[in-house]
């Protein structure tokens, strides 16, 4: 368990006054309250980490608690049993009443806290009920798993949650399952559980949108001469027309061959086909013969 | 209550439970930053802007943050919001190139 220094955390010194510990807190506040940082995670760290300070720092008791022993911190277990005998009936008056409510998690205290002064005290308007932790989590799929609309079960914190995702879901799109975060406190509402979908790269199919990007390598003598291939979209096989002299990089758009569109049933974007000529690597003897013959007739 | 209202919660209501004082939620309605509907002189809140709402009451209470700054801050998380969600566009949009063949 480290050390945590309140002052640093609070840019003070050990002789600030109550005045500067509360415009320190309140200028910090300000800047790394969650609602001011939404989804900012290290935001978040430090905001909890200004609350603690201040709930210590701003109660006259704990603040001559943590200077006496908050580098010796082991020692303060002794210094509570002395100082508890002394007032088993009396209750902390409280703190300064200014720490923040409850809805991002900030009554997590570090464990050095924890170690020193047991759980947190709340101001009173934070005593109503807090809402639980939101929660994170992502959720991987493949290209054709975020095509198809389709249920998964997730396993938060040991409970089974079923959810259905609608084909077209984003790389990156996140979505909140009210009440599914970490349960409330003092009869508060539970927190929401936040999912980040990550879509895996997929080796055929490059998505842009709602559209489909493929490449399809085509033979010297189909783009030479016509002919048909075989493509694969996403989910079946199409036959397309290779019209003759057709160049290499030649590109050709499948209308509504493509990709979902999130929550648009029955509606796709396009699929881009990019012919790619490939050309024979070994001829054979017969071969180099032609395409000399087919030089010569050219020049 | 009708179908209709279902969803609406007395602003009393609200304000008991966050133990703040019911003019805050009519300066909210001044500055334009909530709906209050008013039925039979009672004031109703629509439980789509408890969020949001709970969101305001954090600001001022917390940080002293008054209206004005509120509804500044409301205007710039939009705007945040709205960049996030363009640069998680590009984002994918340049994952396309730089993984293309």
């Amino acid at each position: 368990m480290e050390f945590v220094d309140y002052y640093k955390i609070l840019g003070l010194d050990k002789n600030a006054s109550t005045e500067d510990i509360k415009k320190a807190y309140r200028k910090l506040a300000r800047k790394h309250h969650p609602d001011l940082n939404p989804n900012d995670k290290e935001a978040h760290k430090k905001f909890q980490q200004i609350n603690e300070a201040n709930e210590v720092l701003s109660d006259p008791e704990k603040r001559k608690k943590y200077d006496q022993y908050g580098k010796d911190w082991q020692h303060a277990e002794q210094f509570e049993q002395a100082r508890q005998h002394q007032r088993q009936q009396q209750q902390y008056a409280g703190s300064s009443g200014q720490e923040f409510s409850g809805d991002f998690g900030d009554t997590d205290f570090s464990d050095f806290f924890t170690s020193m002064f047991g759980g947190g005290s709340r101001s009173q308007r934070s005593q109503k009920g807090f809402k639980g932790h939101d929660y994170e989590a992502e959720l991987h799929l493949s290209l054709k798993e975020a095509a198809t609309t389709h249920q998964q079960t997730l396993t938060v914190n040991g409970k089974n949650i079923r959810i259905t995702i609608h084909a077209g879901v984003e790389n990156d799109q996140k979505i909140k399952l009210k009440g599914h975060g970490a349960p409330g406190r003092n009869g508060g509402p539970a927190g929401d559980l936040y999912i980040t979908f990550k879509i895996k790269e997929d080796t055929r199919f490059k998505r842009l949108g709602s559209d489909l990007y493929t490449t399809e390598h085509v033979d010297l003598y189909t783009m030479v001469l016509g002919g048909e291939v075989m493509i694969d979209t996403l989910n079946s096989k199409l036959k397309l027309k290779v019209a003759p002299g057709t160049q290499n990089g030649t590109k050709v758009r499948l209308k509504d061959k493509g990709f979902p569109v999130y929550r648009q049933e029955g509606q796709h974007g396009d699929l881009y086909v990019t012919y790619e000529v490939k050309l024979p690597t070994v001829l054979s003897e017969k071969e180099r013969e032609l395409f000399t013959q087919l030089s010569k007739l050219k020049s | 209550m009708t179908m209709a209202n279902e969803n609406l919660i007395p602003a009393q209501e609200f304000c008991i439970h966050h133990n703040i004082e019911i003019s805050f939620i009519d300066s909210l309605q001044e500055y334009g930053l909530l709906q209050v509907h008013t039925m039979e002189g009672t004031g109703y809140i629509d439980e789509e802007q408890l969020e949001e709402l709970e969101k305001m009451v954090r600001l001022h209470y917390d940080l002293n943050i008054n209206m004005e700054g509120i509804d500044a801050i409301r205007h710039l998380l939009q705007h945040m919001h709205s960049l996030q969600h363009d640069l998680v566009a590009l984002r994918n949009r340049l994952r396309l190139y730089e993984t293309g063949d």
